[in-house]
């Protein structure tokens, strides 16, 4: 399979948060009018302006992979899933602002992604607990989508995002709170708008830019020697 | 004062009955989703605990346990309440919370979903008509029409159920009907799926490289207004948008393409498990079961038959003509009315228990499957409906499971109904739904190997 060219990035969480609506919005800058159930894999391209503004500026086409379904689904979904997991360069969590079952459940979802890959050179996992630190040490860029932005009333807004920036907290990821049903939060411009581009922008640095993933400034030594963590030494 | 201890007990059974109702959702049908709406909770577990006392009620009328003028009080009690639960309470709920979700409707909520309660009276009492279920001495608001109505819904979702569970149960215990499937077939149709999704992604990113292109150049198609615009557009038509509308065809027919390959992968994946399951013990050992399954499902469809053809309902119970038999024919002498108390018992006891595993197993198979979580509460209340209609016909059914000195109470507290009706009906239904299962998993069975066979 031609792996060379593409930028995959996999958009995962609860059955009903709104991941169609997300990225529909995301491809088409436009409100998806008739959501309905995602069977298997839906996916859809973004034309990304990688370094916009600046001199290096390049137009990438980035794949975003819907993934239909519920953690708790059955084995052979599972299985049937795990499928879509191969050489993976970004991860979007999404959960639903309003449901707190579903922020909980993307541990889970990580977990399924990252222990599935069974490309040699990724993170491989002691047990199959949450652990901080594996995401810490963990190559691929996450970003933590909140949705349904505008159904939280005013008084539990201070409480919901706090307990969103806890958990993209523990990812070690950008968070985004944001409504699929209108493009004004996404707007060119906003604070959102700009963290998108960023993490957009992350996820083709490390796919073409680092061959060399020890070289990256800033790169901490821990867990090169504890219980079997392995460092990612290629991408590719 | 007997009364008021037998109250007490009747009060803290029906308590623990709630507590394993409420814990059943919260563990069971709920775990993926937030219990926003606790009126859901406390109806569904008010539900169950109705309809579980009634079976209580049941036991202690066997076993002679607490007098009998207090258990008919609280048999009448139970009948009340639940009456009152599944036709006017679970109805207007679920009417509310339809109503809730449809966004038109939001400002009138307890008015629409009055409006949703009355059409479903209607359509109940209307349901009375075609059915010989009352005799003419019932006033027109007693406490048999309803029961009879609910009855008969009742009566028919068990013959379904029992009906496609009989087909199912050895279909799916037996490995005589798994399709043989290898590794290699596994594989294949994974990569027809990765190369479909390729292709859509490929088509996509021309639109999206297209649509770019267009939108540079300033030829947006929105911006073509007034009547020149018009007219310009007719003449001049953009290159680009004609292949658009063609990809975009060729996209969605690839993308239904994908799903179908997707859903046949996770069948293969699901048969691949179950041949690894059948060659364990426990596999083997249910294989063992469905023949055995088998064989009594085809005599329940033969006795349904001869029931309906020659018009007849059982007179004496199965106990009873256990014990007739054993004693006429093969000469053991005991005590019947001690065995005939405890065998019943036992026998009624598995009867409910069963029944109600295999109702809360369906109900939450059924919930997995088609709830989202829009829909959950809708959803959950209508299956609290079903549930609580369907343990209130198994009592009137179970009156022909035992012995004539403990139907009388059954007789007493259900009102005069015309109990060989619904026998009847619930052999009719039976032998209709065993009968198109068994059509529908024939058809299913042999589709499937086709399918495979084309890759």
């Amino acid at each position: 399979m031609a792996s060379l060219d593409r930028v995959k990035v996999l958009v995962l969480g609860d059955s009903g948060v709104g991941k169609s609506s997300l990225v529909h919005l995301l491809c088409q800058n436009q409100v998806l009018g008739n959501p309905s159930w995602t069977v298997g894999c839906s996916v859809d391209v973004r034309v990304h302006d990688y370094k916009e503004g600046t001199p290096d500026e390049k137009t990438y086409y980035i794949e975003l992979w819907d993934i239909g379904g519920s953690v708790g689904s059955s084995s052979s979904v599972k299985s049937t899933r795990a499928v879509f997991y191969h050489s993976v360069n970004g991860i979007i969590l999404v959960h639903d602002l309003t449901n707190k079952k579903s922020s909980q459940n993307l541990t889970r979802w990580s977990l399924e992604v990252l222990n599935k890959d069974s490309s040699p050179t990724r993170v491989i996992v002691t047990n199959g607990d949450y652990d901080r630190e594996q995401f810490a040490d963990n190559q691929i860029p996450l970003l933590v989508i909140g949705t349904k932005f505008d159904q939280i009333p005013e008084n539990k807004r201070n409480e919901v995002l706090t307990r969103t920036a806890f958990l993209a907290e523990d990812f070690n990821a950008e968070e985004i709170n944001l409504d699929c049903t209108n493009p004004r939060y996404l707007a060119a411009g906003s604070s959102n708008a700009v963290k998108l581009s960023k993490f957009f922008d992350k996820v083709i640095e490390k796919r073409y830019f680092t061959r060399d993933g020890n070289q990256m400034p800033g790169f901490s030594d821990r867990k090169r020697f504890g219980a079997g963590n392995f460092k990612n030494l290629h991408y590719d | 004062m007997s009364f008021f201890v037998d109250s007490v007990i009747m009060f803290t059974s029906q308590v623990l009955f709630f507590g394993f109702g409420w814990l059943f959702f919260m563990r069971q049908l709920f775990k993926d989703y937030e219990v926003r709406q606790y009126v859901v909770q406390v109806v569904f577990s008010v539900t169950f605990a109705f309809s579980c006392t009634m079976f209580e009620l049941l036991i202690f009328e066997i076993l002679g346990v607490l007098s009998s003028t207090s258990r008919y009080f609280h048999w009448k009690l139970n009948l009340y309440v639940i009456l009152l639960v599944l036709i006017f309470v679970v109805p207007f709920y679920i009417g509310y919370f339809v109503v809730s979700n449809i966004r038109l409707l939001q400002r009138q909520k307890l008015l629409f979903s009055c409006v949703v309660w009355f059409t479903f009276m209607y359509f109940f009492w209307k349901l009375g008509d075609p059915f010989p279920i009352l005799s003419p001495k019932h006033g027109i608001l007693s406490i048999e029409q309803l029961i009879s109505r609910v009855g008969v819904i009742g009566v028919t979702l068990m013959a379904l159920l029992s009906g496609f569970g009989a087909v199912n149960c050895p279909y799916t215990y037996m490995s005589y009907f798994l399709r043989n499937v290898t590794e290699s077939d596994i594989l294949a149709l994974e990569r027809r799926l990765l190369q479909t999704i390729d292709m859509i992604i490929s088509k996509k990113k021309r639109i999206g490289a297209t649509r770019r292109m267009m939108y540079l150049r300033g030829e947006d198609q929105n911006k073509q207004t007034g009547f020149w615009g018009m007219i310009k557009s007719v003449t001049s038509y953009p290159p680009g948008s004609e292949n658009l509308s063609l990809i975009q065809q060729e996209v969605d027919a690839l993308e239904e393409l994908s799903r179908q390959l997707f859903l046949e992968t996770v069948d293969l994946h699901a048969t691949k498990e179950r041949i690894e399951y059948s060659k364990t013990f426990q596999g083997k050992y249910f294989n063992f079961l469905g023949y055995f399954f088998s064989i009594y499902c085809v005599w329940k469809i033969c006795m349904a038959t001869i029931n309906i053809v020659f018009d007849r309902v059982g007179k004496t119970d199965p106990v009873t003509r256990g014990i007739e038999i054993t004693v006429n024919y093969l000469g053991i002498q005991f005590d019947v009315k001690f065995w005939s108390q405890h065998i019943s018992f036992i026998l009624v006891g598995i009867i409910i228990v069963t029944s109600i595993r295999g109702l809360l197993i369906t109900l939450t198979k059924f919930f997995y499957a088609i709830s989202s979580s829009k829909s959950s509460n809708v959803i959950v209340l209508v299956l609290a409906q079903i549930m609580g209609m369907y343990f209130v016909s198994s009592v009137l059914l179970m009156r022909m499971s035992m012995p004539l000195e403990y139907r009388t109470i059954v007789t007493e507290v259900l009102g005069e109904l015309q109990f060989s009706f619904y026998h009847r009906w619930f052999d009719v239904i039976f032998l209709v739904s065993a009968l198109s299962s068994i059509l529908f998993l024939y058809l299913a069975h042999k589709q499937a190997p086709e399918k495979n066979m084309t890759i």
